[in-house]
């Protein structure tokens, strides 16, 4: 079973179809690159599989979970990172992961193992969010998204606002967990460092998702639906 | 998690940043006192003072109620947490109950500062038969004060311009908790000749308002804060 699974996907953003019937399957591990020119309908492909925006036509699962009759639990098992990380600037790092991971009803044991595996805890654990670095507070919010057993992980522009050896961390941490069995839809402009870090790209194109010849991430050809 | 264990989640939460943070006892439990000393300083005589004492309480906690407000969706909107919820699936319910009863226990200590402080500044007595109805009222008016206040609040986080949009809101939703509070604390005090039994069926109006606003506020707090 496909973790993303969506056929002729229709979603509309006032009157407007910002997918106009999008084809896409991604497997579980897949790290998948979606490129395409600002207003293509990346964010509204991240947002529709975040259960977030309604299906208005087509046919889509997530995670096995059908688009149509079941977002809110479609919610419950995904994680989407836009611009802002989602963090509560005057909590401490832990406290954050704890106040994120006990929505699910998330162990202790769980909440330190998230902040392991994203290099926050130890002396980074007590410090205020509102203290960090943009790298930190990416990982914490990161943290945040395994406590609360996101299986799918939707990041729109993860790499805005981080400098290169943040950058570098954030790959590291996604391989990692795409490793370790997590699934990861990742919309960027940076096609040179998100594409190497992608296992596969697609176009994102007036509201269509084409597959991206294998080995010319950059060159925009594009060929069948993705 | 059922929708009560999730509300104690965000109540704690919301009450661990005011601790961690010191916003409350810094800048708006000082606001509220200093509020009460400018009172004091426009109406002057020590008659008029305990007079309308009652009612210079309830307006200074509504003047600290909006800056709690705003300060408890600031929070969730400075790095986007609010939506974070949202798309995490957190019942709204749980988050509006959750947030009310933070903004609910926030208000208490406030409205028990101020009340001490109408003690020190204006020479006002509180007779022994009268702390029960206080009691009473004082909780009752701070469940329909939190729960106007995170409604309005919650819809307001949306909007550009929210911090003069939450007043224009805020003060003619409250203005009968307003009123009930300030009658109902004028008989427990014994304010201008008022006894306790006058008190209670203002309690009564108290306790109306804030079921109503209480339960509306929870079934319309989801979709205020969805697209």
């Amino acid at each position: 079973m496909s973790v993303v699974e969506l056929d002729d996907a229709v979603a509309v953003l006032g009157q407007f179809p910002a997918l106009a019937g999008a084809t896409l399957r991604v497997e579980k591990g897949e790290i998948v690159l979606l490129r395409g020119p600002n207003g293509a309908g990346k964010t509204t492909l991240l947002r529709l599989c975040a259960g977030l925006l309604p299906l208005v036509r087509g046919t889509g699962t997530v995670l096995g979970l059908d688009l149509a009759t079941h977002r809110e639990s479609i919610r419950r098992t995904v994680g989407l990172l836009g611009h802002q990380n989602g963090l509560y600037l005057d909590l401490t790092v832990a406290e954050n992961v704890r106040f994120w991971g006990s929505t699910v009803g998330a162990s202790v044991d769980e909440m330190q193992v998230a902040m392991r595996r994203l290099d926050v805890a130890g002396r980074l654990a007590d410090v205020s969010v509102n203290k960090l670095s943009a790298g930190q507070k990416r990982r914490t919010a990161l943290a945040c998204l395994i406590a609360r057993r996101a299986q799918l992980w939707l990041l729109d522009e993860p790499h805005a606002g981080l400098d290169a050896s943040a950058r570098d961390e954030l790959d590291d941490t996604l391989t990692q967990a795409a490793a370790a069995g997590a699934t990861i839809l990742v919309a960027s402009h940076e096609l040179e460092r998100a594409g190497s870090l992608a296992t596969r790209s697609v176009e994102v194109v007036a509201g269509r998702v084409y597959d991206v010849v294998p080995g010319d991430p950059g060159s925009g050809n594009c060929e069948g639906e993705a | 998690m059922n929708t009560l264990q999730i509300a104690r989640l965000v109540a704690a939460k919301d009450l661990r940043i005011e601790w961690n943070s010191r916003v409350f006892v810094n800048q708006v439990l000082p606001f509220a006192g200093v509020t009460m000393v400018i009172f004091a300083f426009a109406l002057d005589a020590d008659s008029v003072l305990q007079r309308v004492a009652p009612g210079l309480v309830w307006l200074a906690t509504l003047f600290s109620l909006l800056v709690l407000v705003q300060r408890a969706f600031a929070v969730e909107t400075a790095d986007g947490a609010l939506d974070a919820l949202r798309v995490a699936g957190v019942d709204p319910r749980a988050i509006y109950l959750g947030k009310a009863a933070a903004l609910g226990v926030q208000l208490l200590v406030l409205e028990a500062v101020l009340l001490f402080a109408a003690v020190v500044l204006y020479g006002q007595t509180i007779p022994a038969g009268g702390w029960v109805l206080l009691v009473t009222t004082l909780i009752s008016a701070t469940c329909g004060l939190a729960a106007v206040g995170t409604l309005y609040g919650g819809l307001a986080a949306g909007f550009t311009g929210r911090e003069t949009l939450l007043p224009l809101l805020t003060f003619p939703a409250v203005a009968p908790v307003l009123i009930g509070a300030t009658r109902a604390v004028e008989a427990a005090l014994g304010t201008a000749g008022a006894v306790v039994s006058d008190g209670w069926p203002w309690v009564g109006l108290l306790a109306v308002f804030a079921v109503a606003f209480g339960v509306g506020g929870a079934l319309a707090f989801g979709p205020l804060i969805d697209e």
